[in-house]
């Protein structure tokens, strides 16, 4: 009807929109704060970390002159007189600009102990005698190794995929092509399988643990319900440290746990909890319940009791009239819930790092590590751009297989 | 109570509630020693105001409550461990408790599906019932895409396509505006009427339950106090409860003076001398309660006939019809009188009312709770 009269009165449409410009400038205003907020403090600051998976420019920066030479010097990876004095005048300059120590580092963190070598070609670059081939191998061997001179090559150019390809365990071969990293090396597709099993692992136990419990809340009056909601909160209450150290109290060797089984006599030795993975899945478990359980929870409760009781009355016995009549209508929030736990679990390293064994590190532990420690942003870059690719891939994957519209979180 | 039970006296009782207590706290019974029979075939309403424990009969009925003390037969069986799904008791709730997952058909073939019957049979079947609510267009669709009209004869199709033997009916047109409720309380008469349906059905309206019913049980405090066809609640209840209930009544409070060829000479406050018919056992200076419908009062032109007395109209209410006027008597009490729109009742003015003997009854006064009595006059 709105339709038609606003299309046989367009002066109508154009009224309406006058008399609400406040409200949606208003509206504008209100939303304003937090997508700036997003843009600064998460879409910004992730764009430019996860740039780095794939673009370095400090290479081409650094060594301008020695990119030019080595553009039309393909032959041998060890180049001629030309690009050892382009490298010479890039170093002599960079030394200057105090520039030098990033390309030091860059080549330090890919071969270990080439911060040295640079520093000392630059120092003893000329502008009078340039070096050649022949003048800086007799000064260090070190520039004569095909190695160097790979990473110089595929490093001066600003767009790498070296980096990607090493978070999935490949890299270029100095022959040319694409091919795994040598036996031993390659540790990131194991991480990443484990992280996404202790994921579903910690998904299905709060899942198992979180439905009857959900159930439960939903079917008890407003009051109990709310007071038990709050038992189950309490882990978001509580500090990482205070939580750990109780668990620690629980679980260690010597703890509680520990004391109470040898007691009742469920066994007959003390048993590891701690610093393996059965502790992490506990503790991973404990603070995930929540949010696998409210989605569910507030999904069930709006499920009206007289569903279950239509299903009886029209002859379903309680398991069919749970299966078709409940779960289907549950199936939003479980969904949710799930999903939920899974993409946060993904993210874990701070109860990996202090409740689980060397073995129970999650991909989160080493982006942490190269960030904090090894300073390689670059490969935590990369690590963090597959993690997040195989995420959103999961996800879409799965709002497309249970139907988007089917999965609520609240 | 024999005479009051007619259809449902006999050997064919569908359902039978023999001394049936419920207690949800163990300390006061939400229904208390109900024993009630329903016949096959039979419209039958559990009436009352809310609590009164009609809704908590009709749950023991269908499986979900568990009686306290007593026994429930269907069919001569007792059903007390007779889980709801094998009741074969088809049941209408109050907000329709469609399925909203499922599509109109779905739904509606839901018993169906889950009693194994075959595919082809189910479509057939499903068509049929909601061919019968006039529904079949809409087959395909959701049931919240529905007017609350259409998802209640949704819900009237699913509790009826597996032909059960008995359909209970909680309150389920409670939710719908009054024109579209009048017209679905008589789809569901005829619908009754053209499948020979058993049906119970709980309500607190007692216009529904009068066009809809052939028996009536009206229940108050966990208890039926009276068991009836409709006119015979109406035109003859047994206790002030259920004649205040059950259409209008002026109740007012009274005094038994003495009680002479079927008659009781009744003394209001006031001074006021009314002659009514005994409704129970009454004592000469025993309290009692007399009511007496609007309709049965008259404006009369003179004087000293059967329970005249002057009054005054204080309002009137022009209802098409006819109207109504609040009048006031010498002790002050207002009386509710129905007369024809073209009567002429001018505000303050002085009129006589009479009304006979034999259309006032006089009650026990035993039991005075939930009974609202006519009340004096305020000028606002």
């Amino acid at each position: 009807m709105t339709e038609t009269a606003a299309a046989r009165d367009p002066t109508l449409a154009a009224a309406v929109r006058r008399a609400t410009r406040g409200q949606r400038l208003a509206a504008a205003g209100l939303v304003a704060p937090l997508v700036l907020l997003l843009v600064c403090s998460l879409c910004l600051p992730i764009a430019s970390l996860l740039g780095r998976a794939f673009y370095d420019p400090t290479m081409a920066d650094g060594l301008p002159r020695t990119a030019a030479a080595l553009a039309v010097d393909t032959g041998a990876t060890v180049p001629g007189d030309a690009a050892f004095a382009a490298l010479g005048a890039d170093l002599a300059a960079d030394l200057k600009d105090d520039t030098v120590f990033r390309v030091a580092q860059y080549l330090n963190t890919i071969l270990p102990g080439s911060r040295s070598h640079v520093l000392r070609a630059a120092r003893g670059a000329r502008a009078d005698a340039p070096y050649t081939r022949e003048s800086l191998l007799a000064a260090d061997p070190f520039w004569g190794e095909p190695d160097t001179w790979f990473i110089i090559r595929s490093g001066v150019k600003p767009f790498t995929s070296t980096y990607l390809l090493a978070a999935i365990d490949l890299q270029w071969l100095p022959t040319g092509g694409i091919g795994p990293v040598p036996p031993g090396q390659g540790i990131y597709r194991l991480i990443f399988l484990r992280t996404f099993l202790i994921a579903a692992a910690v998904t299905a136990i709060t899942l198992v643990l979180g439905f009857p419990l959900a159930w439960l809340l939903a079917t008890l009056p407003g009051t109990v319900a709310s007071r038990l909601i709050m038992l189950v909160l309490l882990p978001f209450w509580t500090s990482i440290l205070v939580r750990t150290a109780a668990w620690t109290v629980l679980l260690q060797k010597f703890g509680l746990l520990n004391d109470l089984l040898l007691w009742l006599g469920v066994t007959s030795g003390r048993m590891e909890f701690m610093y393996n993975r059965t502790g992490l899945l506990i503790a991973m478990t404990h603070i995930q319940l929540p949010f696998t359980l409210l989605p569910i929870y507030s999904v069930m409760r709006t499920i009206d009791p007289s569903q279950m009781r239509a299903a009886y009355s029209l002859g379903a016995r309680p398991v069919s009239a749970f299966l078709r009549v409940y779960l289907p209508q549950v199936m939003p929030g479980v969904m949710g819930g799930c999903l939920l736990t899974f993409i946060l679990c993904l993210g874990y390293f701070i109860t990996p790092a202090l409740v689980g064994g060397t073995a129970d590190q999650l991909i989160s532990n080493f982006i942490s590590d190269y960030i904090n420690v090894d300073l390689n942003w670059p490969m935590a870059a990369s690590l963090s751009f597959i993690l997040l690719g195989a995420t959103l891939t999961l996800s879409l994957l799965f709002a497309r297989l249970v139907g988007g519209g089917r999965v609520r979180i609240f | 109570m024999n005479d009051a039970q007619g259809k449902g006296a006999g050997g064919d009782a569908l359902a039978r509630f023999v001394g049936v207590d419920k207690s949800y706290d163990g300390q006061t019974l939400a229904v208390r020693g109900l024993t009630l029979d329903v016949a096959k075939g039979e419209f039958l309403t559990l009436l009352g105001p809310s609590g009164s424990g009609k809704t908590t009969t009709l749950n023991m009925l269908a499986g979900f409550e568990r009686p306290t003390r007593g026994t429930i037969l269907l069919a001569g069986r007792p059903v007390d461990r007779l889980p709801p799904y094998q009741r074969n008791i088809g049941m209408v709730f109050q907000n329709y408790a469609l399925f909203p997952h499922m599509t109109v058909a779905d739904n509606v073939a839901f018993p169906l599906s889950v009693r194994g019957v075959a595919k082809g049979e189910i479509a057939q079947r499903v068509k049929r019932a909601l061919a019968t609510v006039q529904l079949e267009a809409f087959a395909g669709r959701r049931p919240t895409q529905l007017s609350g009209g259409q998802q209640q004869r949704i819900a009237l199709a699913r509790a009826l396509v597996f032909e059960p033997s008995l359909v209970l009916m909680d309150e389920p047109l409670g939710a719908l505006d009054k024109k579209l409720r009048e017209q679905m309380q008589i789809e569901i008469k005829l619908l009754h009427e053209r499948l020979g349906l058993t049906v119970v059905y709980v309500t607190h309206d007692q216009s529904e339950a009068l066009t809809m019913s052939d028996r009536v049980a009206i229940f108050h405090d966990g208890e039926v106090e009276q068991l009836g066809q409709p006119d015979e609640l109406y035109d003859r209840p047994r206790t002030p409860f259920v004649a205040g209930f059950i259409g209008e009544n002026n109740l007012m409070v009274g005094t038994v003076a003495s009680l002479a060829g079927g008659l009781a000479r009744v003394m209001l406050a006031g001074g006021i001398e009314v002659m009514a018919t005994p409704a129970g056992a009454l004592a000469p200076g025993a309290q009692t309660v007399i009511a007496v419908r609007p309709e049965a009062i008259h404006i009369a032109a003179s004087a000293g006939g059967e329970n005249t007395m002057p009054a005054i109209v204080r309002s009137r209410i022009y209802l098409g019809d006819h109207q109504r006027l609040l009048t006031e008597i010498s002790n002050r009490l207002v009386i509710r009188v129905k007369v024809p729109a073209a009567t002429h009742a001018a505000q303050d003015a002085p009129i006589l009312l009479s009304w006979p003997a034999a259309d006032c009854l006089a009650f026990p006064s035993a039991g005075l709770a939930d009974v609202t009595l006519n009340e004096e006059w305020t000028r606002s």
